[in-house]
């Protein structure tokens, strides 16, 4: 019997790797998780457009003028509403990262992570991100 | 040296992973007062064209709230990302590469952004 406890067992899981992941049902604070890694990167990777976007906007009466047109004419081989996609993209991204952030310092200070409050805190996150983004994706491709 | 990889590595002691964890907390929180600093001043009154936007930027106490939370931006963005290469990225010499090139873009951001700052 000491002889048999020693055996590996045969299916032995390897490392996982990252498509293994994709193979899991996320629960909902699982993809607020997700998604604020992605919004991050996401940010992260386009940096250099928000601050060009920026410098535009307050260097001179000119550039703002040129600031404008990016929405109204768009930039090169962008039309106006792919960049207003982009736009569109970045703000979800920061809404919901910030969200997600405010949640983490929430339960940092609060202490507060049974399963039930980060369902919904979770759902929350998710629902109010996105309503957001409609209000303020609505004001961006002039709606209102 | 203790060893921080393997089945043996230290996974307790005195500030073990604080850094990065308390750094990113406080600059979040520096990024989130800035929010809502320029919100309140979106809302208001008045038309919103290039001379009340740039007239915002233009208060030398805002420019150096903008450039203290880019900084904050920056290492925060430093912090997630280097999470991220290091969960995904486990050959050690591309994990360096994209480690190296995380910083040149966020420092060469950051130098945009002071430029665009006090041209103003």
């Amino acid at each position: 019997m000491a002889e048999m406890s020693r055996q590996r067992p045969v299916a032995r899981p390897g490392t996982m790797r990252l498509v293994d992941a994709v193979k899991y049902r996320l629960p909902v604070a699982g993809w607020v998780s997700i998604l604020h890694r992605v919004s991050g990167g996401l940010m992260f990777v386009l940096l250099p457009f928000v601050i060009w976007l920026f410098d535009l906007s307050v260097s001179s009466e000119a550039s703002y003028d040129g600031f404008t047109s990016v929405f109204a004419a768009g930039v090169g081989p962008f039309a106006p509403w792919f960049l207003k996609l982009v736009c569109l993209a970045l703000i979800w991204a920061y809404l919901h990262h910030f969200i997600a952030g405010v949640r983490h310092l929430w339960m940092d200070a609060t202490h507060s992570v049974s399963k039930s409050q980060g369902s919904f805190s979770a759902r929350l996150t998710l629902l109010v991100g996105v309503l957001l983004t409609l209000a303020l994706g609505a004001k961006l491709f002039a709606l209102y | 040296m203790s060893v921080n990889y393997g089945s043996k590595r230290t996974v307790v002691g005195a500030h073990y992973g604080l850094r990065d964890w308390l750094s990113q907390r406080v600059t979040a929180v520096l990024m989130a007062i800035f929010t809502v600093v320029l919100v309140v001043q979106l809302l208001m009154p008045g038309e919103l064209g290039y001379e009340r936007w740039a007239g915002i930027f233009a208060a030398q106490w805002m420019k150096l709230l903008t450039l203290v939370v880019f900084v904050a931006l920056a290492w925060h963005a430093w912090v997630g990302v280097r999470d991220i290469w290091m969960d995904y990225v486990k050959p050690v010499g591309l994990r360096l590469v994209l480690q190296v090139a995380t910083i040149v873009w966020l420092v060469g951001c950051t130098g945009w952004a002071v430029q665009v700052l006090w041209r103003l």
